[in-house]
This record gives structure tokens, sequence and C-alpha cells, in this order.
């Protein structure tokens, strides 16, 4: 079986935003492999193993994204694809340019029988990367997959998706097909030394975006302005008996705030 | 003109307020708005749906009904949205950003060439330009996203925009027949069923509970006190990983990102990653025994306490308001 995980870099959740006239500086950032790929990866590398074939990572961004791509490797996956484009670039790229990219190095890298995404990525929380991919490259898709169950042929799987109100749906489909991973779907392991040093020597293929013939002119929308939250006001804190407490917080609710 | 088509979703038979939501933020600026709904839940409900949609100013409301819609099945809901946006020279689709909206529309978007803004809490539209703004990084800023072009694919946080007085008119209800075939095919949901409580994505009020509840039977205080107030009941993180909760009820990073007017937050010390899921809250209440809890900062009114001495005399005090009216 030959699977394609797709990986972002992205900031670390305890990121302070220092904003640019381009967005977030990235600039002394601390950069992760984005949370919700490491179900991704996990998942290939638990399939690889007991199906046979081989895991490959893609990833899009500057050179820095190589970092979250050998994590990845160093779980487990076997080589990588790293689709380049600088800085500057990246900032102008949209979900639609940069999901076409992503199809393009499938196609020519591919065919592939899966591909595993995480379900978002926690920079733009955008959920909209695997799901283009998937259309770009004209295959069904299954997105905030909680369980992967591959048929005895491995040929079709059933799957969870977590969906509102606390339900599952179940969905049965026929490969190839792109899974978009979330939580639950298994415990993503964390890379062991051997692994880390065994990942250094893995091959990681360099593609420049323009060599897939697309550019930040391909976007359809553009970041025009950036802008922090309203910092809000200090709360009222209140101290007394439960009871006090609990009329002084219904009492506000109703009158100060006027939401109950 | 500018026309959108607007993905309307249905609850029990009825459009979801969310939906509405983005009818009135089109209509509201001169967009001529058609709405359209799928599957057999539509069939008994038409004209009370044409009458919330119309009321909001849609003025089609289009209805692909068929006994394979069932459940949600992403393959037919793409080729019809986009054969109903091509055929009607639509420019933008619309929807709430529900669980169902935030799967679908990316593939969408790919179908019509389109660029796509998911996730909104602000739309403009001036003449041939359209642009949202949206939250970036879990809310720590914001960023505005211009379309180049039409059409444009937007999809809008709940609960953030309003919807506008009735207008009193209905929408003209149009059948249109589904189109596409299925590749990934959703065969039965699951795990719902007995849930009378709203859904935390779409809720107005939430209560939630961190592992100061100690174990999973004792939030059973936080449900009777939300179910006076018909609030959805959450989780953080430590408590879901504790097992005191399901992961469906986690809120923040890793789980839900929830917009309610109310939100309490009960034994929870507010971690950058519940905070991350739950900031913009209009209203935030926190009960915590620890004065210092970050959970105070965020906070519009806190109280320091031991939920399981304060959440019962809130139950109390919410009751007493509310049947006093």
């Amino acid at each position: 079986m030959k699977i394609a995980v797709l990986v972002k870099q992205t900031p670390d959740t305890e990121t302070k935003a220092n904003l640019g006239a381009q967005g977030l500086e990235t600039t002394g950032l601390k950069f992760i492999l984005n949370p919700y790929d490491e179900f991704a990866v996990e998942e290939a590398i638990q399939l690889r193993d007991k199906l046979k074939g081989e895991a490959v990572v893609v990833s899009l961004g500057p050179d820095r994204v190589v970092d979250a791509m050998r994590t990845a490797l160093a779980m487990g996956c076997d080589t990588g694809i790293h689709i380049k484009v600088s800085e500057d670039e990246l900032k102008k790229l949209d979900s639609f340019t940069v999901a076409k990219a992503l199809a393009s190095a499938l196609k020519q890298k591919g065919p592939f029988d899966l591909i595993l995404a995480g379900k978002q990525a926690i920079d733009d929380d955008a959920l909209a990367v695997p799901q283009m991919v998937a259309e770009f490259l004209e295959l069904p898709r299954v997105t905030v997959v909680t369980k992967l169950e591959m048929s005895a042929d491995a040929k079709s799987a059933k799957l969870r998706r977590a969906v509102e109100g606390g339900a599952e749906e179940v969905i049965e489909v026929t490969l190839p097909v792109l899974v978009a991973a979330h939580k639950g779907i298994n415990t993503p392991r964390y890379a062991s030394l051997p692994g880390i040093m065994k990942a250094k020597q893995k091959k990681v293929e360099l593609i420049e975006l323009a060599a897939l013939g697309l550019s930040s002119n391909d976007a359809k929308v553009t970041y025009e302005k950036f802008e922090l939250p309203p910092e809000k006001a200090p709360g009222k804190i209140f101290k007394g008996s439960p009871q006090e407490l609990a009329e002084q917080i219904v009492q506000h609710l109703r009158n100060e705030a006027k939401v109950i | 003109m500018t026309k959108a088509l607007v993905l309307v979703e249905l609850k029990n038979g009825n459009a979801k307020k969310s939906s509405l939501e983005s009818i009135h933020a089109l209509a509201s600026q001169g967009v001529e708005v058609d709405a359209i709904a799928f599957g057999p839940d539509t069939t008994g409900n038409k004209d009370k749906v044409a009458k919330a949609v119309g009321g909001q100013g849609a003025k089609k409301l289009l209805i692909a009904d068929s006994a394979d819609l069932k459940f949600y099945q992403p393959d037919i809901f793409t080729a019809t949205i986009a054969a109903t946006f091509k055929a009607g020279g639509y420019q933008i689709l619309a929807g709430s950003a529900s669980s169902l909206v935030k799967d679908l529309f990316p593939t969408i978007a790919v179908r019509l060439d389109a660029g796509l803004a998911p996730d909104c809490v602000a739309i403009k539209i001036e003449g041939a330009s359209l642009s949202a703004k949206r939250p970036m990084l879990a809310g720590k800023y914001f960023a505005t996203l211009k379309f180049k072009a039409f059409p444009a694919v937007v999809s809008l946080r709940p609960n953030v925009l309003t919807i506008g007085a009735d207008s009193g008119q209905s929408a003209q209800i149009v059948a249109t027949p589904p189109s596409g075939s299925i590749r990934a095919k959703t065969l039965e949901v699951s795990g719902a069923a007995g849930n009378s409580r709203p859904d935390l994505t779409e809720a107005e009020r939430i209560m939630s509970a961190g592992r100061a509840i100690k174990e999973a039977a004792n939030f059973k205080i936080i449900e009777e006190c939300a179910d006076v107030i018909g609030a959805a009941v959450g989780a953080s993180r430590a408590a879901v990983d504790a097992g005191m909760a399901p992961h469906a009820m986690q809120v923040g990073q890793t789980g839900k990102t929830v917009n309610p007017n109310l939100y309490i937050a009960c034994g929870i010390s507010g971690a950058i990653q519940h905070l991350a899921g739950m900031k913009t809250s209009k209203v935030i209440v926190a009960i915590n025994t620890d004065p210092e809890a970050p959970i105070f900062q965020k906070a519009d009114y806190g109280a320091v306490g031991d939920l399981f001495a304060v959440v019962p005399e809130l139950t109390k005090e919410f009751k007493k308001l509310l049947s006093a009216g």
C-alpha cells in the first residue's frame, strides 16, 4: 500500500501573536508539527506496518517545514516530499493554491492508495486543504475521522467521523481515498532516539512550487488586514458564601450582561 | 445584482437559526438570496422552512429531496449545489460554519474554481468585491480576506451575526433534483440519541466543568443547572483526558471551538488550550477555588468558591429567576 501523509508545520500553541503588515511575524516563532497531523502520521505508520508498502510525508513551505517532516520521518515515515516556497510567498498563498500544489505533487509521485492528513491546522483552522486536495485528485474524502477500519483485502474501508451533538457517521468507501484524521483515531507515538537518528538519513525530495506551475498569483483570496482582538476590560470577582456567590452571578447576568 | 445561494440546514424540521444568520447577512447588504435545503426532513416542513428563510429575505427555497439523502452524502451535496450554483448564475455560496458545511464547502469551492473564506465573523459586499474577517490562531488575531473575483464560497461562524426581524414573506418553493453519484457512502449516524441538549458549537449558553469535577457521575450537578437555562454541557481537556467526559464534550484546542452568549466555566483553571476554544464567548463566568486561576483573567464575572457548593446554589437561583419570568 502506498500512503501519503500531508503535514503542516504550525506555530506552537503557546505562541503570542506579533502582527506585521503580512500577518503573523514568523521570526523567532517556535514551530511544531501540527497536532492533528500527528494522528495522520501515526495512522499511516500503523497501516504501512500492517499492509507493507510505504508512507511518504508531504509538506509545503519554506525550509523550516523540513523540521516537521523530520518529526514524521522519526516517528516512522519512509521518505518525504518538500514543496518549497519562500516565507514571503507562503503568506500570499490560500488553501486553494496550497491544495492544488499538494495534489499536483501527489499526481506526479503517485498514484497513492491512501492519503492521510490532520483534519485541521491549528494556525488558520480552515479545515479546507484535505478536502480540496481530494477534489483536485477527483477522489472521495472523509474528514474528522475517529476510526479507520481497512477491509481484509485493503480495497475498501469503513470509517467513523465525528459530527455535531457527539454523534458519529459511519461511512463506507472504496480506495483510493483521502482521510482527514481527528483526535481519538489512535495515540501518536513519540519519536524514539534511534528513530530520530534514522530520520536524518531518510530521503526528502525537493520540488519548487514554480516547478508545479504555480505561484501566489493563483491564489483566489488575499489577506488584506490583520488585527488583534479588542482587549477585554477586567471582570468582577465575587467573594462570599456559595449562596451569595450564586446570587451575585445571576443578578449580574440578568441586570448587567442581560444574557439570562 | 449579486446573487447568493445559502445552504440551509434543518434540525427537527426547522431551519437552523445559524443558517438564517447567513441569509440575513447577505440579504441585508442588498444581495439577492436563494436558499437550498436537502433531505427527507424537508418533506413535511417545506412551508415552515420557506417562511423562515423568506422572513430573512430569501426569494426561493430550492429543495433537493430524495430517499437517499436520509444522511449527509457529501458527493451528492457537492454535485447538486455545484450544478445549481452554475445554472442559477450565482456569485456567492454561503452557509453557517457547521460540521457539515466545514466538510462540504472546500470541496465545492474547488469544483466551482472559487476561493474559500471559512468560519468568518464578518462579511462585507461592495459591488463585485467581497471581504470577510476570520479568526486566526484560535482567535489570537483576526485577518480580513478579500476575494480577487467571484465566485466566492463563505461560511459564517454560528452565533456571531444576528438575524433580522421577520419580514412576513415566504420563499417560493422550487423542487431541485439531486445529482451526482455516491463514492463515500454514509451508512448510518450513531450515538446522538437521547441527547436533547443543544450542540456545543451552536449553543447560545454553555456550562463546562474541569478536572475539579472529580468523576463522570458528578457531571449531573452541571447538567441540572445547564438544563434550567437551556445550556449545552462541555468539559476541559483535563476532564476528558482523565476519563470524566467523552471527547465530544471537549472545548478548546483538539476539541470544539465555541462562541456562546454565556459560558460558565466550573472548576476550570483556564489553560491556554481551553481558552483557545471559548474566549470569544460574549459573557464568561468562572467558578474556581483558586483565586489565581488564569480563567479569572478572561472572566467577566468570577466567583471564588467550590463548584460543588456554588453550582447547586446557582441552579436554585436560575430556577427562581426564570420562574419569576
